[in-house]
């Protein structure tokens, strides 16, 4: 390495593998975790999607967690992330529906249109 | 890529504890069970936590496991690593707070990472990882965009006190060789840890090389060094291999030799290995060693950065010194200083031993008490004993005790109790110990290392021994206790080194705040011997 940007494009690179909680599975399940979403239950709906998921026996999906997104008021939020396609975040989300997500969008691939919150 | 790393701690206390043959397993598991691609280990340097055996933390949840058997394996893949389910049988909590490496996590509770910032986070045989932690971004800064002069001013502004126990201001050190006019100029970082109770040291090395190697370089290129030396005590066998490791991969990557980033500044390292005598810690000795000489002091002055190795302006800093520094040119002066008090500022490493439920390695900002440390982040003294002396500093360190449980830790507060901040040992004694007893085993251990060379330490320690020696075996007198402490100012006045002079400041602490326990001991009447024994 023989410049400041070489030293950058190492780092740029080495980031990613560090940060790497990227997957080969499919889906991708974040649940927004910050004291908005623990308050408004979002512990209970990431219980009922792991539940779900390990009932269901899917192994194409993880689960994990992330702080506040910004919509406080539309906690407990849950986000779909598929690589190459666009984030689909639902919001107000219940365990029940929790559980609809997992069976419609991660078992058929299904968007449950009418809980989303927006998409990105 | 991997959706999930688990982190296993690598360091001589898990080894001792299996994690070798844990990795070995985990490894051999993912494979069985086809998710070799999917979940990655790494092994990463010490995370603090001691006495809890193995140590394995799951990300991206960030999940403690402590005392981690070969037969937990599959449960932990199956429930966690598959389903995402924490094998709450295993869970460590008590320290996620406070060592949680997240970076947005709050940090640590009472505890503030600077200087262990990457330690238990990253690999430390990959130059990539800590790259990616910022690492190399200072140097390639300052070789680019700053002059030497630049990088001095900052570490000067930043008030940096050397961690190496002396607490000399780093950057005026720094200036004094800058200043001296020579075709060679070295940087050694002493790495020859050997106080008891201190294990700082080799864990920085152990758990991230690079930074400590970017100090080097740092202060290589500020004073206008052309090489570089670690002097690692030969026991540190893991610290050794890593520093080597890291060292040839800055090599490899241009970090390391001539024409770096291009700035004409060129600069080297290499290690040399101690021998295992605790006298080389003191700079001057150390330089004779390295020198392929007798490890003893010389004379001061003319002091290292004037006149050091081969002769020439020499820097010797602490590993702790040294790989704060990267972070200082990153962050600024200005946020260093903001750590920390205004007569000492930063953090400073600990190694909390002794009688204390939670021992380890902590990092904490200056201005802590001794309170916090033991009961909020040591988690108090088991067994529900009582808390009766603190030795801070190593064995050369000056005594607390519940006196001083609040007072705050900076430079002034101790110097003004006669303690100091030393190597980062705090030894915990509870109140079942015998003070003259903890005494003696002290001196016993200065008069096994005194080098010999000046007579006031070399018969002082020796003295010391057999005077204490006298009371704990009940044949001493009172007039022993004012001999004993008569010879300790004595020699506090007129060792020719650090080592003489240091001897006696725990004996003559214990002699101020428990002085009963040794009166006790001179009164009581000689044991009679059996006729027929």
């Amino acid at each position: 390495m023989k410049t400041l940007a070489d030293l950058r494009a190492i780092k740029e690179k080495a980031k990613q593998e560090l940060a790497s909680r990227e997957q080969t599975a499919k889906y991708r399940l974040v649940v927004a975790m910050g004291t908005c979403g623990i308050a408004a239950g979002a512990r209970t709906v990431m219980t009922a999607i792991i539940d779900e998921i390990s009932k269901r026996g899917i192994t194409d999906t993880i689960v994990t967690q992330t702080g506040c997104l910004g919509y406080c008021d539309q906690e407990p939020l849950v986000q779909v992330i598929q690589p190459d396609k666009s984030v689909i975040t639902y919001g107000k989300i219940t365990p029940e529906l929790a559980r609809r997500i997992v069976a419609e969008h991660i078992g058929k691939g299904n968007v449950i249109s009418e809980q989303v919150f927006m998409q990105s | 890529m991997h959706r999930m790393h688990v982190i296993i701690a690598m360091d001589p206390h898990t080894i001792a504890q299996g994690a070798r043959s844990i990795k070995d397993a985990l490894v051999k598991n993912l494979e069985l069970a086809g998710l070799s691609n999917e979940i990655k280990v790494v092994e990463t340097g010490s995370l603090g936590i001691y006495n809890k055996g193995v140590v394995l933390v799951v990300f991206p949840d960030g999940i403690y496991y402590t005392g981690v058997k070969i037969a937990d394996l599959s449960e932990i893949i199956s429930e966690h690593l598959v389903k995402g389910r924490v094998v709450e049988r295993l869970h460590y909590r008590d320290i996620p707070e406070e060592s949680r490496a997240e970076e947005k996590a709050p940090r640590f509770g009472k505890q503030l990472r600077v200087v262990l910032k990457n330690a238990g986070i990253i690999d430390p045989e990959s130059i990539e990882e800590y790259i990616a932690q910022d690492g190399y971004e200072a140097y390639g800064k300052a070789l680019t965009e700053m002059k030497p002069a630049d990088v001095l001013q900052t570490v000067k502004d930043s008030g940096m006190l050397g961690r190496g126990g002396a607490f000399f201001p780093t950057g005026v050190k720094w200036g004094f060789a800058a200043a001296e006019k020579a075709k060679e100029k070295y940087i050694i970082c002493n790495a020859d840890e050997g106080e008891p109770g201190t294990f700082k040291d080799r864990l920085i090395l152990e758990g991230d090389p690079h930074a400590v190697l970017e100090g080097m370089c740092l202060a290589g290129y500020a004073v206008g060094a052309t090489m570089g030396y670690v002097y690692i005590r030969g026991e540190y066998y893991m610290s050794i291999a890593r520093v080597r490791r890291a060292i040839e991969q800055a090599r490899k990557n241009g970090l390391l030799g001539k024409n770096i980033f291009g700035s004409g500044f060129s600069f080297d390292i290499e290690v040399r290995e101690g021998a295992g005598a605790y006298i080389c810690g003191e700079e001057t000795a150390l330089i004779e060693s390295i020198e392929g000489k007798r490890g003893e002091p010389r004379d001061k002055p003319p002091f290292p950065p004037s006149v050091g190795l081969w002769g020439k302006p020499t820097i010797v800093n602490n590993v702790e010194t040294l790989a704060t520094v990267p972070q200082i040119l990153l962050k600024g002066a200005a946020w260093y200083k903001s750590l920390g008090t205004e007569s000492t500022p930063g953090t400073k490493v600990f190694t909390l031993v002794g009688n204390i439920n939670n021992p380890g390695l902590i990092e904490v900002p200056l201005g802590i008490t001794l309170r916090e440390i033991i009961y909020d982040i040591g988690h108090g003294i088991p067994n529900g004993r009582g808390f009766k002396l603190a030795q801070l500093g190593g064995t050369t360190g000056g005594i607390l005790t519940s006196e001083h449980l609040d007072l705050p830790f900076d430079l002034v507060n101790l110097r003004s109790i006669d303690a100091g901040l030393g190597s980062g040992a705090l030894l915990v004694v509870d109140d079942t110990h015998n003070v003259v007893e903890l005494v003696q085993n002290f001196a016993e251990f200065f008069n096994h290392e005194s080098c010999g060379k000046c007579t006031m330490c070399r018969e002082g320690t020796g003295r010391l021994v057999e005077l204490l020696h006298k009371l704990t075996s009940g044949c001493g007198a009172e007039s022993d206790i004012a001999l004993i402490e008569r010879l300790a100012s004595a020699m506090m006045k007129s060792a020719f080194c650090g080592l003489g002079q240091a001897a006696p400041v725990p004996i003559l602490g214990c002699l101020r705040y428990f002085r009963d326990e040794f009166t006790a001991l001179a009164q009581q009447k000689r044991q009679q011997i059996p006729a027929n024994a």
